[in-house]
């Protein structure tokens, strides 16, 4: 702190509690101790106060003690000469502002008061509702950007609070963060005006999908990024309430993540930014404001002030670059630009961004055309390293919001390439072509469908860029390990279009009979995930052929490629060893892998069975699985399951008892392909012990689980679990399963 | 006003004024006496009836045969055994009191940290889950106590220790067994026709000093701040000018903070203060000299009246009701002094008797009672005085440094780390660390070589923390404020004070409380980046004015632990070129740390320099560049609100006007 800052921090803490105990006091009043306080969707109570207090506030009531602690943690301010020391103090007085923050928006919710309703502003569609700030981030999204925040695809966010000088500097800001793939978090005004209304009123999507998430107009909702961060340590890290140190340092050490004041500094951001500092995250200002540089509660400099004006830059947008690119600097993030030559920007916070009807230029796929995408490796002499062909005409011809026939045909080739690897590398066109702004991908393989806006088509974009695109993330890291020349095709013309289908129908083919023959028995090596240690500690994934990550973006193929792309990686071969039990799935080489790879702390290790030594389950598993043993079987709930289960408990309370790299006999957290494994769970009786599953995968993978059913000799099965919209207790599961005859009331007992 | 024997103007007042009363100082005996030639060099041996043996010739021995070596270290290490002895019953004092308020038997006293309790608790590995506070500290104070009468094994706190550390000592053989026994084992092998190996003798002082530094003197500090409050910083005054001259001063002396806390509560007893009144009084004025005095600014921001060489001087002011002494530093002259003046002459401990001096007797049993007795007799002295002169000097100062606070101030309650600091040695905003400690010594310019040695440091950025009559030295300079910091420190340092609003000089207490610097360097090297011993931090420890037996002993724990230690003054071993080998090079090689004696403050600064580099390029780090820091902090904001004061166009956006 400097005696500047620590005297508004304090100041502004003493004045946050205070207005935080009035709110309480006359909520009470008014509404009695047993109201109850809950943010939406999370098993987390008021996660601040839950991780940094252990309190577990559920009502009005139980705001008093965990205001009285914020209290205990109020200085008087430092004298203006004579001081004695102020660093410790303000930043008690900063997690004191955090605690007090979070009760007032825990009171607003029992009142009815958040999230936030913006007037005027019907473009503003978020988690909160329509019209509405988003409110906390529920866990489902949390999980979901999981695992990007694990392999760092997702390097951190930005909480960005206050109003940038102008709406033209607002976006750039914003879209220079986007295209690093940073999550923007908006909260905050100055003299009312907040960057939230400058982005809505240039027209930028805010929401999930962008990774822009307006949280409020008024610094007190930068309580949600906290919040955000807390529930970081608490899902991934297997922290638990109460351990404040600890997930402050995960924090300082794990999640990059730091907080860009815009505008003028008030006594209440300074208080919110010191409580920020405890997490690890710098403070970087666009005005004047003083600098704290020594490092130490952050890992680089504290608080950062670079006058706008004084930027050097041509014009303000390019002011607006640099202090992004300071503001990355100073949290130590190592955030390469993918330089790719397409005239939109380019990251992977575009992914999620739709193209509607209205703005569409052109689409390919989809009902009226066809877009086919194909990677094959080729000799690498006889490629031209580089070469980005077009063979047809490109769009301009066809009508504004028509649609085309496309073929994006990728031809790779290099030393450590296999044939093995060209559906994992095929896989990633989505990722490549989503992340450029104004451009949406959906789908793979021939049943591929890509939009490209207006805006994009106005500033240049053609097809070639499609070729620009994936010739340079090929070529850039990690995949040029594997990739030393590539070379793209893009055809529209038809007869060369039919030819290429034709081809690429048949590849398709021959993989899926490949697939389908790899088996846990027909190979030698199964593949170790340990990237969520940086996470879970103790938390080692064994992937085999029939049986993915338990985030479900890692199966044995993409190990294999991510082991050539980077041997001594967090993928490792292990080799499977001596069959120790065929049934539940022991070898002895993932036995001792895991055993020495967890910190020693987990023995033993089966592929194929939830009871005996199921493995271990990180925080971004896709889903959970959990013994019932009143109806002898397991239920299934999804992480976009946010209803209550016959287990009593939702998704999230139990990720949080489940996982940071726990074993827990009778709990898996999985990969939903898992699911549709015949080594599902097979020493326990496979599928068929599956009496309730989340509506959510019922719908999004109908044929899978249907092949499956057949596959178990039960062709109607699905229709026999029951989900959340028939049952949510298990008293009355077992009466819906006996009217639905589930086979697992027959089989042998579980336990 | 410069004076050759002392910098402080207040001091130098009172020298005038004892000079025209005819009166005899410290400082007018220095000069009327020169060092005994012999015994300054370590060349006197007195240890049997042969002699006393002066061996002053090249190659002369004893009449035993006893080497010049031999005779130089066996008189550094009694001294050492010396110094290490008053700590420690310091400290086995303390734990008599801890154990008597645990039974409840020494009213007026409290365990008032409770924190403290359990965590010294915990490092003693005893059990503190679902025990009564009362039922811990007895085991607390019993286990403390044990530590004096041990025969074998190791003391408890070495475990304190980095673990490297604690290797070399089990491997050296110098993890101290218990604290008497090492000190009794100095006595036996320096008796006549034993230990007769310099070096051998020598590495036992070593140990009996560890028995000290990480026994005796650890404990004293420990049960201090669990009796009395661990430290934490507080704004209070220091020098002469504390003195009152329409209130009774009761100034206590010496080093236990059982005698002074009592007094200090006394003199806030609204009777005793109503009682002073009726003398014509307008109240009870307390202050400190020496270490009571950093014992009590420390914890309850009582002023200092000053350090060691002030404890005459406080007396020739003739405001002095009552100066209360315990043990060490109290010099017989203040006995025939006070006789000069009103001032009535206290003792206090059953151990110190002076002649001519008042005697009540001290017993932690029943304190208030003794303290308001001795209050009282200030009291009722009052109507005697006679002509008073106080000089007006004093100085603000920000003590109250407990390593426990060094910690939180870094990171707060929650974020409470060494990460920080050390973060700022590794990147050369601090140069590196030093203790500055020990004494006055009438035979330099008092405090000079404290201030010089210091401010020079500080504008090396080197940090600098101080206990004892240093840290009062340059207390009395206002170098220990936050706004030294912007005056004196360099652009590195600055930095981190302004960072943290702390002094340049952080004053961590009385000398037993260079224990913690002993745990401020542990915590630096087990935090991470500095190596992971204390021999690997780039730091110093110097003790420019040094005359005490104990500072000898500090000085050689401090070694022992690995640190380079520099004592100013002269050299007690002069005379032996080998002793003088031993125990710089002959203990760098086995331990890390050495002492040098080294009489010029400007070497003393230019060697601590050195050596603070050679342990940064040690460790790797970047070469020390001050040119590289300085630019954050609150001035170029302060500027930018004055000008817009002044009505100068400003805007946020921009530092300069626009």
């Amino acid at each position: 702190m400097s005696r500047f800052i620590a005297t508004r921090a304090i100041r502004g803490a003493n004045r946050i509690v205070q207005e935080a105990e009035d709110l309480l006091e006359k909520a009470l009043a008014e509404h009695g101790p047993d109201t109850k306080v809950t943010f939406p969707n999370t098993a987390y109570y008021l996660p601040v106060i839950l991780g940094l207090t252990g309190r577990e506030v559920a009502t009005l009531g139980d705001l008093k003690p965990a205001l009285a602690q914020a209290g205990s943690l109020l200085h008087p301010v430092p004298r203006d000469q004579l001081w004695t020391p102020y660093l410790g103090e303000a930043l008690d007085g900063g997690v004191a502002t955090l605690l007090a923050e979070e009760a007032i928006m825990g009171i607003k919710y029992a009142l009815g008061e958040q999230p936030e309703r913006l007037d005027g502003y019907p473009d503003l569609v978020t988690a909160g509702g329509e019209g509405y700030c988003n409110g906390p981030i529920d866990d489902v999204q949390l999980r979901a950007w999981g695992i990007q925040l694990v392999d760092g695809r997702m390097p951190g966010f930005a909480a960005i609070v206050g109003a940038a000088k102008s709406n033209e500097v607002a976006v750039k800001i914003v879209r220079e963060l986007q295209m690093r793939n940073i999550l923007v978090f908006l909260c905050g005004n100055v003299n009312g005006r907040s960057i939230i209304h400058q982005l809505l009123e240039e027209g930028v999507e805010l929401g999930y999908d962008t990774y822009i998430i307006p949280f409020g107009t008024d610094t007190i909702s930068a309580i949600y990024p906290l919040g955000f961060a807390t529930r970081s340590a608490l899902t991934f890290g297997g922290m638990k309430g109460g351990q404040a140190r600890e997930i402050l340092l995960y924090n300082k050490f794990r999640v990059f993540a730091f907080v860009l004041a815009l505008g003028e500094v008030d006594d209440l951001k300074y208080a919110t930014a010191a409580g920020a500092i405890s997490y690890g995250f710098p403070v970087i200002a666009d005005t004047v404001i003083p600098e704290i540089l020594p490092t130490g509660i952050t890992q680089y400099e504290h608080v950062i002030s670079m006058p706008f004006d004084d930027i050097e830059g041509q014009d303000d947008l390019e002011r607006a670059e640099r202090l992004v690119q300071k503001c990355i600097e100073v949290r130590g993030v190592k955030v390469k630009i993918a330089e790719i030559p397409i005239p939109v920007p380019y990251g992977s916070a575009f992914e999620g961004e739709r193209v509607r009807k209205d703005d569409m230029r052109i689409e390919f796929g989809g009902k009226k055309a066809r877009a086919l995408e194909y990677l094959l490796m080729r000799d690498p002499d006889e490629l031209e390293d580089g070469k980005i062909e077009l063979v047809g005409p490109d769009f301009d011809e066809v009508e504004e919001g028509g649609a085309m026939d496309v073929g994006i045909v990728v031809e790779v080739g290099g030393r450590k390439m296999q044939k093995d690897f060209e559906p994992v590398l095929e896989r990633q066109i989505h990722y490549f072509l989503n992340a450029a702004f104004g451009v949406q991908h959906i789908g793979q393989r021939d049943i591929a469908w890509i939009r490209i806006s207006k805006m994009a088509a106005d500033k240049g974009f053609r097809l070639k860029h499609f070729g620009e695109i994936l010739y340079a993330r090929f070529k850039g890291e990690p995949w040029n390990s594997i990739v030393d020349k590539a070379q793209v095709t893009l055809i529209t013309d038809p007869e060369e279009m039919k030819k290429w289908l034709e081809a690429a129908r048949e590849a398709y083919n021959e993989r899926n009979v490949r697939v389908a023959g790899l088996t846990d028995d027909a190979v030698e090596e199964f593949y170790s995930c340990t990237l969520c240690q940086s996470f879970a500690p103790t938390h080692v994934c064994v992937i085999s052929p029939e049986r993915l990550g338990l985030c479900g973006a890692y199966n044995w193929l993409d190990c294999k490629a991510a082991n050539q792309i980077n041997p001594t990686g967090p993928n490792q071969p292990i080799s499977k060893g001596e069959c120790l039990d065929p049934e539940v799935g022991r070898w002895s080489g993932p036995e001792e892998f895991v055993y020495q790879h967890s910190n020693q702390s987990v023995e033993h290790v089966t592929m194929y069975s939830i009871m005996t030594d199921p493995m271990t389950a990180c925080g971004c598993f896709e889903c959970m699985v959990l013994v019932i043993p009143e109806a002898n079987g397991v239920m299934i709930v999804s992480r976009e399951d946010p209803s209550m289960t016959p287990a009593g408990l939702t998704f999230s309370t139990m990720a949080g008892i489940f996982g940071g790299g726990l074993q827990t006999p009778g709990a898996m957290g999985v990969g939903k392909y898992y699911l549709t494994s015949p080594k599902f769970i097979s020493a326990d009786g496979g599928f068929k012990r599956v009496v309730w599953m989340s509506s959510f995968l019922k719908e999004t993978m109908p044929e899978e689980f249907k092949a499956v059913a057949e596959r178990e000799g039960v062709p109607d099965l699905i229709d026999r679990i029951a989900d959340e919209r028939s049952v949510t207790t298990v008293e009355e599961l077992l009466p819906w399963l006996e009217e639905h005859d589930h086979p697992a009331l027959k089989m042998p007992p579980m336990l | 006003m410069s004076d050759k024997r002392s910098m402080d103007p207040a001091a130098v007042e009172m020298l005038k004024r004892a000079e025209e009363m005819h009166l005899s100082t410290a400082f007018s005996r220095a000069e009327e006496m020169k060092p005994c030639p012999i015994g300054a060099d370590g060349r006197c041996c007195k240890i049997c009836n042969m002699g006393p043996c002066r061996l002053v010739k090249e190659g002369q021995t004893g009449i035993c045969g006893a080497t010049l070596e031999t005779v130089a270290a066996r008189n550094l290490a009694r001294a050492i055994a010396a110094g290490a002895s008053a700590h420690s019953d310091h400290g086995r004092d303390m734990a008599f009191a801890l154990i008597a308020v645990a039974k409840g038997e020494a009213p007026g006293y409290e365990i008032k940290d409770v924190a403290k309790l359990l965590a010294v608790a915990q490092d003693m590995g005893l059990e503190t889950e679902g025990r009564e506070v009362e039922e811990i500290a007895l085991e607390v104070g019993q286990v403390a106590l044990s530590q004096f009468g041990q025969q074998r094994g190791e003391l408890i706190y070495l475990s304190r220790a980095p673990e490297p550390r604690q290797e070399i000592w089990r491997k050296l053989k110098l993890a101290p067994r218990g604290i008497d026994r090492e000190v009794v084992d100095i006595l036996h092998r320096t008796h006549m026709g034993d230990d007769q190996d310099a070096e051998h003798i020598l590495h036992q002082a070593l140990r009996c000093s560890l028995a000290d530094g990480w026994g005796g003197s650890m404990i004293a500090t420990d049960v201090s701040d669990i009796l009395f409050g661990t430290p934490s910083p507080l704004v209070t005054k220091v020098n002469l000018g504390v003195l009152k001259e329409d209130e009774v001063n009761v100034v206590i002396h010496g080093h236990e903070p059982t005698l002074s806390m009592a007094v200090v509560d006394a003199t806030r007893d609204p009777e005793l203060i109503e009682y002073a009144k009726s003398k014509g009084a307008k109240g009870i004025n307390i202050a400190g000299i020496c270490c009571t005095s950093n014992e009590t600014l420390m914890r309850q921001g009582v002023p200092s009246a000053g350090n060691f060489l002030h404890q005459e001087l406080a007396i020739i002011t003739g405001a002095v009701e009552a100066m209360v002494v315990d043990v060490q530093c109290i010099m017989q002259a203040l006995s025939d002094l006070s006789d000069k003046f009103h001032t009535k002459l206290v003792t206090t401990s059953p151990k110190v008797k002076i002649k001519g001096a008042t005697h009540i007797e001290f017993d932690e049993h029943r304190a208030p009672e003794v303290a308001r007795e001795i209050v009282r007799l200030a009291i009722d002295n009052y109507p005697n005085r006679r002509e008073v002169h106080i000089p007006e000097v004093l100085a603000d100062l920000v003590p109250g440094f407990s390593h426990e606070y060094i910690r939180y101030m870094q990171g707060g309650y929650y974020r409470a780390s060494f990460r920080p600091l050390n973060d700022a040695v590794i990147a050369g905003r601090v140069r590196g660390a030093a203790g500055v400690v020990g004494c006055n010594n009438p035979r330099v310019c008092q405090d000079e070589a404290h201030h010089y040695i210091v401010t020079e440091l500080l504008k090396n950025d080197v940090l600098v923390v101080q206990t004892g009559c240093g840290a009062i030295a340059n207390a009395k300079y206002g170098l220990l404020q936050g706004e030294a910091a912007l005056e004196y420190a360099g652009p590195g340092l600055r930095e981190v004070c302004e960072t943290i609003g702390i002094p340049p000089v952080l004053h961590m207490g009385s000398c037993v409380d260079n224990t913690r610097i002993l745990t401020l360097l542990t915590e630096m090297a087990t935090e991470g980046g500095l190596g992971s011993d204390i021999s690997d931090i780039p730091g110093v420890g110097i003790a420019p004015e040094w005359m005490s037996e104990k500072a000898l002993a500090i000085g050689a724990y401090f070694v022992a632990s690995g640190v380079y230690v520099l004592f100013g003054v002269s050299s007690p071993v002069e005379g032996s070129e080998e002793v003088t080998r031993v125990i710089s090079q002959g203990w760098e090689e086995k331990v890390g740390g050495k002492l040098e004696f080294e009489p010029d403050p400007g070497k003393i600064v230019e060697k601590s320099l050195e050596h603070i580099d050679k342990k940064r390029k040690a460790l790797g780090l970047v070469e020390y560049d001050p040119s590289r820091f300085g630019r954050s902090g609150d001035r170029r904001m302060q500027e930018w609100l004055e000008r817009r004061e002044k009505g100068e166009p400003v805007s946020l956006y921009k530092e300069a006007a626009p």
